[in-house]
Formats: C-alpha cells, sequence, structure tokens
C-alpha cells in the first residue's frame, strides 16, 4: 500500500498523467452518476423510444449549445404545463348549469428566423358521462386571430397542430397566395408563423397567445393541459431520428465502453499473465506448446472472428466480450511477459525460496507474478482504449446489441441516416469526442505509468 | 587477539570432530549437457568432476577457488539445486542425491543458504518480516504467534536491532550490510545445522566485510553451526575457516588446515593465488608480481592429466600431461594432487574417469 | 556512420600515440625502467565540486577537492562506497549527468585549466586526448555489436580523423600491449573472458596516447589472477611511458599494488594524502587507520576491526568534520572544519595535527 502512495507522488510529477488520471477520474464520476441517476432498466425503456418517452421531442433536433454559434439562433423546444409557469395561465370559471369555463391562456415570444417543428396540447380531464369541450385559437403577433381546433376532448387527448386539415384548408385561405404561379404553403406551421401574404414567406416575429376555451359539464370535472412545442433545437446532446434524446446514450456509452475496457483489459492481462508464468516456470513441452497457440492465435484476424460471431451466433455484448478476452489472452503481451519472466526466474531470491523449500504454486504466485504486476500495468491501462475502440467498431458495423445504448451505436444510427449530409453533424461529433476522451485520458495515464514503472524510460 | 586465535586452534581437536558427518561427498560429478541449436548434444561441461568433501558437526571449511573452477556448481549440488551427474552425497547420514518433494523438503530445511548477492537475494517487493516469514510459512509453521517469535529471534542474532525499526523496510532503504544481514537471518531462521555462504561479503563495502564475517562466525559459534564458506578471497578465508579446499578446473588440487596451506603451501596453483592475495604492503608498488601465464581452460575439454599442467612452471613432461595426478598425503590432513609430490603415500587414486 | 564533421588530422598528436605505443611494445614484464623517467606536474585539481539536483535535495558529491599529481605516477583514491570517488572521475573528465546543480574549480593539466574550455574544445583536445578513463565494470561497457578491434581503433578515427588502416595498426599494437592476442581483433565481445575484456577496455583509454588515465575499480569483477595480471601492465605502463593514473577504489589491499600516493576520500572531500610507503605503513586521519584497520589480511595475524556507524548523507553533509560521528579520536574542536596541515608533499584535513607540519 505503501508503494501506491508513491506512485501516486511520482504521477503527480508529470503534467501528462495528471491530466490523464483526470479524465479518467472524470469518467468514473460521469459513469456513476449515470447509472445513479437513470438506472439500466430504464436506461434501456427510454432507448426503445416508444410514444409515450420520446413525445416532448422533437426529430433530429441539435444540441441546444449549438445555438451559441449560430447568429441566427434556431427556435428551442418548449414543454410547458398550465399553471406550473407563469407564460401558461390556467383560469376556472364555474358555470351556472353545472361544470366549469375553463380558459388556458399560453404567451409564446417568438423571435427566431426558422419555424418550429410543431406544436402540441396534451389534455387530460375527468369526467364521467359527458366530456368537455374545447376550443384552441392562437394569436399572430399582428393581430390575426386564427382557430386551431373546436371539438371534444377525451381523458387524454392529444391535438397536434400540423396535423389539423381543416386547420390547414384555413390558413392556406388566409394567406391567399396564388396556386399556379407561386408555392403551395407548406403546412400550418409555415401558415402559423409566416406573415400572411408574404411570398417568400417572411417570418412573422413577435408575440404570439395560444388560446384555449375548455367547457366541462359536469360538476367537479376538470381539464388540464401541456404545451409541447418541437423547435428544432433539444437538449443537452440533441435528438435522433427516433427523436430519443441523445443524453441517455451519451451518458450511458460511459459506463459500458469503461466496464468492456476495462473487463477486457483486465481479464486479458491477468490470464495472460498467469498463462506465461506457467509456461516460462516449467519450461519443456508447455512453453513450446504455448509459445505455438501464441503464435498461430496472433496471426489470426479477430476483428473477422467477432464479426463472424456476433453475425451467426449472438450479439450480445458480454459474448462478445468474452470471445475478445478469448481471443486476445496467447496475443503478443505473453510473448513480451514471458521474457520478463525469464529473467525474473533466474533471480537470486527465487534460487533462495527454491533452496528453503518453496513449491512451484508458491514460487510463481508470490515470487514471480508480484515482479511483473508493474510492468504489466502501464500495458494493462493503454490497453483499455483498445477495447473501448473495439466495442464501438463492433457497433459501427453494425454487430453489438441494439437495444444497449452505446457510443458505437450512436455513430451506427448517424451513419446509416446519413448524419453528415443532412448537417446533423452533432450526432457523430458527441460520440467521437467521448470515444476520444476517453482514449486520450487512458493513454495518458498508461504512458506516465510506463515511465513511472520502467525506469529506463525515464527523462523522455 | 592472539589469544582468540590460540583459541580457534583447540578446536580442531579430536573431540569435536568425532561427532559424525554432516556431509561426506564422494567422487562427486557434476556435468552439464551442452546442446547445439536446442537439441543437438554437444558434449558436456565437467563443472565438477571426481571432488571428495567431509564436513564435521561444528566445523568451517572454505572451498576457494577463481570463477570456473566448479566451486558454484558444488555449492549448488549440495543444495540440490543440481542434480549430481555421479558419485554420492550424504547429509546427516542420508544419501540426497536422488531425493525428492517432501523428503527433499525435510533435507532443505536443515540447511542455510546465504548469498553472494544481498540485494537480488532479497524479494524487493517483500519487507523484512514478510522475507523472514517465508521459509517458516513454507515448511508448516502454522503458528502465527510463534512466527514472530521467530522472526524477532533471528533479528535480534543477526544484530539488527532495535527490531520494530526494521520489521516494515523493505530491501531497497537498507544498507548493503544490513541487507545481507536480512539473508543471513533468513538463513539461520529454520535452525540449519549446516549453513552455505556462497562469497557472502564480495558484494560489500572492504569496510562492511569485517562486520559480516564476525557475526557469521558468532552464529557458528553459538550455535555449533557447520559452515562451507566459498570464495576467491585468501585473505578473509584464513580468518573465518579451519580447513580449506582449493579448487581448480572442477578439481579439489588441495586441501589442508588453514594455517598449513598458507605456511607449507604445495601446490603450484595455491602458491600463485597466494602470491596474487595482495595485502596493503607499503612494498607492493615496487615490485611486480608472478603470474602463471594462460587463463584457466575450457571445462568441456580440459587438458589431459593434471588440469593445471599448461599454465605450470613446473610441469614434468610425459607425466603432468598424461596422467591425472592421485591426491598424495603430506600428514597432518594435508593432501595436494599434484605429481611434484610423487615421492608421497598414495591418498586417493583417480581412476579413468576423464 | 553518419556524416562526419570536418575532423581535422592532428599529425603531431598522432605521432605521440604512435611512439608511446612502441615504447610500450619494448618493455618485458620485469624490466622497471627503459629510460630515464621525469616527473613534472601533470595535474593539479584546486577546490573542484560537483553537486546534483535529486528529488530529495542536493548531493553534494564532490565538494572541494584538492591534490595534485606529476607524470608516470599513480595517486589511488580509496573511499567507501557513497563517498564521491566515481563522481569525482566524472568531474575531471567532464561527463556530467543532466542533473548538475553546481560544478565549479579549477582543473589544471599543465598549463592549461580544462574547466575554462568550451565543451567543444574539452571534447576535441582533452577527452581521450589528453585524459581517458577506464569506467567502473568497463568489461560490460563494451559495445555488444561491435568487433572489439573496431572499439579500440574507433577513439584514432574519431579523435584524430587517422584513415582506418593506420588505426587498426595502432589497435593491433595495443592488443599485443596489453596481452590480448592480435587475432582477437575481429571477435565480439561475448567471445572474449571478463579478462580479456578489461584488458581491451584499457586499450581502448591507451590507444590515443593520453597523458592521464582514470580508473574506476577496474577489478573489481575479476579473480586474483586476473587482477594480479592487470596490476602487472599498469605497473608496466606507469614505470615506461609519460602516462600517470588515477585509480579509484574501495579496495585497499589491491590498490598498494599500483599507488605512489594515496588520496583518502570521505563523504565528498579529500582528508589526506600521504605518500605511499608511508601510508601503508602508518597512515594520519583516524579514518584512514580504522581503514587500514578493517582489512582482513593473508599474511598476518591481527584481527582486523569493523568501523562502527555509516558515512554522511551527501545530501546534508555535517558541518564541521565530517568523520566526527564516527571518529575514536573525536573532541570538541572537531566541530569545526578542521585546517589542513602539510608535511612536505603530504596533507592531511584532521584537527589532531594542528600546529604540526610546516
Amino acid at each position: 500500500m505503501k508503494k501506491l502512495k508513491d506512485t501516486f507522488q511520482d504521477i503527480i510529477r508529470y503534467p501528462s498523467a495528471i491530466v490523464g488520471l483526470l479524465i479518467v477520474l472524470a469518467l468514473i464520476v460521469f459513469s456513476i452518476y449515470t447509472m445513479i441517476t437513470i438506472p439500466y432498466k430504464e436506461a434501456i425503456y427510454l432507448w426503445k423510444g416508444t410514444e409515450e418517452v420520446v413525445y416532448k421531442n422533437p426529430r433530429n433536433a441539435q444540441p441546444t449549445w449549438s445555438n451559441w454559434f449560430r447568429k441566427d439562433k434556431l427556435p428551442e423546444s418548449i414543454d410547458v404545463y398550465a399553471g406550473e409557469d407563469e407564460s401558461f395561465t390556467k383560469e376556472v370559471t364555474p358555470r351556472e348549469k353545472g361544470g366549469n369555463q375553463i380558459e388556458f391562456n399560453y404567451e409564446l415570444d417568438y423571435n427566431y428566423n426558422e419555424l418550429p417543428q410543431d406544436i402540441f396540447m396534451y389534455f387530460t380531464s375527468n369526467y364521467t358521462d359527458r366530456n368537455p369541450f374545447i376550443v384552441i385559437t392562437m394569436i399572430t403577433p399582428s393581430g390575426e386571430e386564427i382557430k386551431v381546433f373546436d371539438g371534444g376532448i377525451s381523458q387524454a387527448s392529444n391535438i397536434r397542430f400540423g396535423q389539423e386539415e381543416k386547420l390547414l384548408t384555413r390558413l392556406i385561405r388566409l394567406h391567399g397566395r396564388d396556386t399556379e404561379t407561386q408555392s403551395q404553403l407548406k403546412g400550418v406551421i409555415e401558415g402559423l408563423f409566416t406573415k400572411i401574404g408574404s411570398y417568400p414567406p417572411e417570418m412573422n416575429k413577435g408575440k404570439y397567445v395560444i388560446n384555449v376555451k375548455a367547457t366541462t359539464f359536469e360538476e367537479g370535472s376538470n381539464v388540464d393541459a401541456e404545451l409541447v412545442m418541437h423547435g428544432t433545437v433539444f437538449g443537452l446532446f440533441g435528438t435522433d431520428h427516433m427523436r430519443r434524446d441523445l443524453k441517455v446514450a451519451i451518458m450511458w456509452g460511459a459506463p459500458i465502453a469503461l466496464a468492456f475496457g476495462l473487463t477486457a483489459a483486465l481479464g486479458t492481462a491477468l490470464i495472460s499473465m498467469f498463462i506465461a508464468a506457467l509456461g516460462t516456470w516449467f519450461g519443456g513441452w508447455l512453453d513450446e506448446l504455448i509459445q505455438r497457440i501464441t503464435e498461430v492465435n496472433m496471426v489470426i484476424p479477430y476483428l473477422s472472428i467477432l464479426i463472424m460471431v456476433g453475425t451467426f451466433y449472438s450479439r450480445s455484448i458480454w459474448v462478445l466480450l468474452l470471445v475478445t478476452i478469448l481471443l486476445n489472452i496467447f496475443s503478443g503481451s505473453i510473448k513480451s511477459q514471458r521474457a520478463i519472466f525469464l529473467q525474473v526466474r533466474e533471480s537470486t531470491y527465487i534460487e533462495a525460496a527454491k533452496a528453503y523449500g518453496t513449491n512451484d504454486f508458491r514460487i510463481i504466485t508470490r515470487y514471480m507474478i508480484p515482479r511483473v504486476i508493474p510492468m504489466i500495468i502501464p500495458g494493462l491501462v493503454s490497453a483499455v482504449p483498445a477495447y473501448v475502440f473495439l466495442e464501438a467498431s463492433l457497433a459501427i458495423l453494425g454487430l453489438g446489441d441494439p437495444t444497449v445504448p452505446t457510443w458505437g451505436k450512436i455513430i451506427n444510427d448517424a451513419r446509416t441516416y446519413g448524419a453528415l449530409y443532412q448537417g446533423m453533424f452533432y450526432w457523430i461529433l458527441e460520440p467521437a469526442v467521448f470515444l476520444m476522451i476517453t482514449g486520450l485520458g487512458f493513454a495518458m495515464l498508461g504512458f506516465a505509468l510506463d515511465r513511472i514503472f520502467n525506469p529506463r524510460l525515464r527523462g523522455m | 587477539m592472539t589469544e582468540q586465535y590460540e583459541e580457534k586452534d583447540l578446536k580442531i581437536s579430536e573431540g569435536e570432530l568425532d561427532e559424525g558427518f554432516v556431509l561426506d561427498i564422494r567422487g562427486l560429478k557434476v556435468y552439464f549437457e551442452l546442446r547445439k541449436r536446442g537439441f543437438q548434444h554437444a558434449g558436456f561441461v565437467r563443472a565438477v568432476d571426481g571432488v571428495d568433501l567431509k564436513l564435521h558437526r561444528g566445523e568451517t571449511i572454505a572451498i576457494v577457488g577463481e570463477s570456473g573452477c566448479g566451486k558454484t556448481s558444488l555449492m549448488k549440488t549440495i543444495l540440490r539445486l543440481n542434480t549430481p551427474t555421479g558419485g554420492e552425497i550424504e547429509f546427516d547420514g542420508e544419501i540426497i542425491n536422488d531425493l525428492k518433494a517432501d523428503a527433499l523438503k525435510n533435507v532443505r530445511r536443515k540447511i542455510g543458504y546465504v548469498q553472494q548477492d544481498p540485494y537480488g537475494a532479497l524479494a524487493p517487493f517483500m519487507n523484512v518480516r514478510t522475507i523472514l516469514e517465508e521459509p517458516l510459512i513454507v515448511n508448516g509453521i502454522k503458528d502465527k504467534q510463534e512466527r514472530f517469535e521467530r522472526i524477532v529471534k533471528v533479528l535480534e542474532e543477526v544484530r539488527m536491532t532495535p527490531v520494530e525499526d526494521f520489521l516494515e523496510k523493505f530491501p531497497h532503504q537498507l544498507s548493503g550490510g544490513q541487507q545481507q544481514r536480512i539473508v543471513i537471518a533468513r538463513a539461520m531462521i529454520l535452525d540449519p545445522i549446516l549453513l552455505v555462504a556462497d562469497e557472502p561479503v564480495s558484494m560489500l563495502d572492504a569496510s562492511v566485510r569485517v562486520e559480516i564475517l564476525k557475526l557469521l562466525r558468532a552464529l557458528q559459534e553459538e550455535h555449533h553451526l557447520a559452515v562451507i564458506y566459498i570464495t576467491h578471497d585468501l585473505a578473509t578465508v584464513r580468518y573465518f575457516s579451519e580447513y580449506i579446499y582449493v579448487m581448480y578446473a572442477g578439481q579439489v588440487i588441495e586441501k589442508a588446515q588453514e594455517s598449513d596451506l598458507i605456511n607449507k603451501t604445495a601446490h603450484p596453483y595455491t602458491h600463485a593465488l597466494l602470491a596474487a592475495t595482495s595485502d596493503p604492503d607499503p612494498k607492493n608498488v615496487d615490485e611486480f608480481q608472478d603470474v602463471p601465464p594462460g587463463e584457466p581452460p575450457s571445462l568441456v575439454t580440459p587438458p589431459l592429466g593434471c588440469r593445471f599442467h599448461p599454465r605450470c612452471p613446473h610441469m614434468i613432461p610425459d607425466l603432468c600431461e598424461v596422467k591425472r595426478p592421485p591426491e598424495f598425503d603430506l600428514g597432518d590432513k594435508h593432501q595436494v594432487a599434484c605429481w611434484l609430490f610423487r615421492d608421497m603415500p598414495v591418498y586417493r587414486e583417480f581412476t579413468i574417469e576423464d | 556512420m553518419a556524416k562526419q564533421k570536418k575532423i581535422t588530422i592532428k599529425e603531431d598528436a598522432i605521432l605521440e600515440a604512435k611512439r608511446k605505443a612502441e615504447l610500450m611494445s619494448k618493455m618485458t614484464d620485469t624490466t622497471h625502467k627503459v629510460g630515464e623517467v621525469k616527473h613534472d606536474l601533470l595535474l593539479s585539481i584546486k577546490d573542484l565540486k560537483l553537486h546534483f539536483e535529486t528529488v530529495r535535495g542536493a548531493v553534494q558529491a564532490v565538494d572541494g577537492v584538492n591534490f595534485d599529481l606529476v607524470t608516470n605516477k599513480a595517486v589511488v583514491v580509496v573511499g567507501e562506497s557513497g563517498c564521491g570517488k566515481s563522481s569525482l572521475a566524472k568531474a575531471i573528465l567532464r561527463l556530467l549527468p543532466r542533473n548538475v546543480s553546481h560544478y565549479s574549480g579549477e582543473v589544471w593539466l599543465r598549463d592549461v585549466d580544462t574547466m575554462q574550455l568550451s565543451d567543444e574544445d574539452y571534447r576535441e583536445d582533452i577527452r581521450w586526448v589528453k585524459i581517458s578513463m577506464v569506467p567502473q565494470a568497463a568489461m560490460n561497457s563494451l559495445n555488444p555489436v561491435l568487433r572489439v578491434g573496431d572499439q579500440v581503433a574507433e577513439p584514432m578515427l574519431v579523435h584524430y580523423g587517422m584513415p582506418k588502416e593506420e588505426a587498426m595498426e595502432q589497435a593491433a599494437v595495443m592488443f599485443r600491449n596489453v596481452g590480448v592476442p592480435v587475432d582477437f581483433l575481429t571477435r565480439y565481445p561475448f567471445e572474449l573472458s571478463g579478462g580479456m575484456r578489461q584488458r581491451v577496455a584499457i586499450a581502448m583509454a591507451l590507444v590515443t596516447g593520453p597523458d592521464l588515465v582514470i580508473l574506476d575499480e577496474p577489478t573489481s569483477a575479476l579473480d586474483v589472477l586476473t587482477q594480479a595480471n592487470i596490476f602487472n601492465l599498469l605497473k608496466r605502463i606507469k614505470a615506461n611511458l609519460e602516462t600517470s593514473f588515477i585509480l579509484i577504489t574501495h579496495d585497499i589491499s589491491t590498490s598498494s599494488e599500483l599507488a605512489d600516493i594515496v588520496a583518502v576520500m570521505y563523504a565528498g572531500k579529500i582528508i589526506e594524502v600521504s605518500e605511499s610507503h608511508r601510508f601503508f605503513s602508518k597512515p594520519r586521519h583516524p579514518y584512514a587507520r580504522a581503514l587500514m584497520a578493517s582489512v582482513p589480511r593473508l599474511r598476518e595475524r591481527e584481527e582486523p576491526r569493523f568501523i562502527e556507524g555509516k558515512p554522511p548523507s551527501l545530501i546534508n553533509p555535517p558541518t564541521g568534520c565530517r568523520f566526527k560521528d564516527r571518529c575514536p579520536k573525536r573532541f570538541e574542536k572537531c566541530e569545526e572544519e578542521p585546517p589542513v596541515t602539510v608535511f612536505g608533499d603530504d596533507w592531511v584535513a584532521c584537527w589532531l595535527y594542528e600546529g604540526q607540519g610546516e
């Protein structure tokens, strides 16, 4: 344990090591945070992308911070509940004939140069026989009052402005464009948010009010409203083609990458070390056998084998992890560890151990392996990013578990859905940056550890 | 100072020695096979070629010779780190040539091994307590308290006190002399009857050597140990051993009590060794030393007859280069394998084993 | 080989080197002197200091060293490990590691203070031209992938711009001089025994005909007979060529074979310099006495006595006399830096001798 403290003090002397260590620690903390705030089952559920999960999310939305880089900001997404936000008011007035007249008013300051994707209103109500009746009106900054919808609602109703046919007809008439020479109104949203009669369409900037008058007919009957506007930016990480918030996958990518990388690196290193020790100590045919297996195994391209396993056998990430470890045990590390063991085997203290009667197994575990551990630790740490990238590569190639949110999976989706051709840079950039940072952190830490544990490299 | 020397003299009286042999080696041969290209036989390295050795309880003997003379191989074979090719090694009444596993372990706990390189002999990742505990654990001392007590006792014996200060230290935190004390402690911790010390002080600073040698001598006296002291430094030998074996090219060429070896030197090689060993003498700088030309021979194809004959200033043609000399008895336990003494009675003949 | 800078062919130096080599070949084992041998002042070191920066502080390895050396003589610097003697060799030859924190003093080689020369001039004119070194464990510092003949010839090529064939001839002459068979020129280091390799290292140090050779523990890993052979060789060289030696060792016994002058180093300082006949019979400084008493001897009956304690750390050396904690003759004055008492060519730094001497 004292060695740990000394090692730590040694690490601090190298600036690159400090950076690497901080990155690795940050990743670990981030992973733990992720696993606490979004438990695994919940993450899988969120990543499934069912309607009830994603209804608030716009499709292919850029991350909110991208607006920082734009002079013309893109419209942000909005999600408000009546009565909970001061811009969304709810007034209840009782009626003489029973029930209530409930009026909702939502003020929207819209100054963007781009249209939002859509506006949704979700109504929940409770009643026994007679369902409430609502009228939705939208008032533009220039004063037009446009009726959006009128009709009855059930216990849970959802009005999507963009799908209202009658609204579209009204808007077309309202905008009064010449249908032959000028292009049709593209949709409700264009109709709602552009200046009447303008062509090319000009944004109508200013204050909009959405007014809902709801009438309930029974005692105790209530209506609640939620307004969701799908802007074109959303959240910290944006959304994908299935309207899933990328936050889930970005966050969960960290613990998965670390788990895969560390398990593979550690498992491979430990088993290799043990096999190298056995072979070197007993020598003879065992040593020869291990060397030949290693040489043959080193020639086999293991990515191809993984692809085969993934395609024909199972796409479970644990199976792939196991196969990775198996294929990597008999690799170059056995050879370099064997070189070290051969040296250690001739040490005087091991000779002394034999002289006082230590058996072979004890010599291997208590006398040889502890000598080697400091030398394999740097290799181990530096190998972690290789396995992290391996997992990501497999996902990018379409293998790997599709239900598990990982960084590689994001890149795979992005590639499949032509992210870069459509300017959705964030979709690839975010997972790529996280992969790079992970790789960088472990690599820097690994190099520094290498310099500490292998003093010959000091001064480089 | 002189009294101490005389006391040592008294030790070599009959009574002590008849206690029985700790070690009785007869005609020992240790050959290593040379292989070309991994499996093609290319001859034998005759590291030890017909060696007799007797050691009594409580006796200290030295094996002296230059590198490549076979003393290290001899020592390692006694410890059974090698297997003998021929001859017999009898330890405490038991032939140990072919012992394995438990029987061998029982023998090993009776032999303590002190190595040349104190730093290499200690596992760098173990602290003093662990290093000393290992032999106890390996030999089945299960009780933790008993182990601790034995560790404390042995550390006190090697004068590493206060003991608590040293238990948690690692080898690199100790000086060369202290490291060697730990090596000695480890060799002593199983209460051996034989101590094998391979150049125990040659890697230590000149000023520390005396300390360690005195310690070894004190331990030997206290525990009535038999000690084999292997070295190439004759100056320390006469300070620490009673009986000396001189080896050259795998064979014992002279053996005598310490004072006889120095004052009545017989073999020309021994003469050369003694002459080449310098004392800090102001006359040295004005004189050249007489050194036999050439180098020790190859052990794969050693010279016929006496192995020293190509370098010997007194070589007898047609005799030394043809036949291996037997050991001649010069009386008083002094034997020499050299044809110059062919008038003396034969002590041990060597049959055609070359 | 990479493109070499233009090397000035130093005709005089080459002739000198050749002459010395020839001189060596004329000697046989037992001739003591071939001609008249002069003893001019060759080396004069004044207040040499070399400190290293480490994590734990500045190691004051060489802390104000003074001594003189004349031609054809050998001075032996003896001391325990950690007293700074290897650093002294590096300080004289300017083979400095990267973490030097202090390097000062004067090193006069005849009439030139080498400390004043630039690194480039030092490399061209002094190192391996006038002063060379046989480093510790030299037999292990030969390049394993080059033939030994090439390695011995290399200093002639690099420093004197000699053409290859001539350099190889000189190497062959040196091989004969040090007692290595000439057909070993084409062998690799691993084919030679330890003793042979050490002789090769000595040949490499002598091939350019330097005035001064520093030997750092030249025989510590060798057997007695080989050791004796090497010292015979060094004695021959010292007696007949105008070459002086500085021998650095902890082994007092073997140092008596070569020493004309003994300098005792302790904790970074030289504490006694005495002519060797005097030193080996009656050293002055208490530490020197203790050292002499701690050596087991073959030909004497006295029981050696060891010195209690350990040398002080070079990182924060104690004030006053550095040996005071272990000195059996310590008294109050030892708390201060002891004065240097001169006895002719000898001197000692110890309060016990205050007021004596000239």
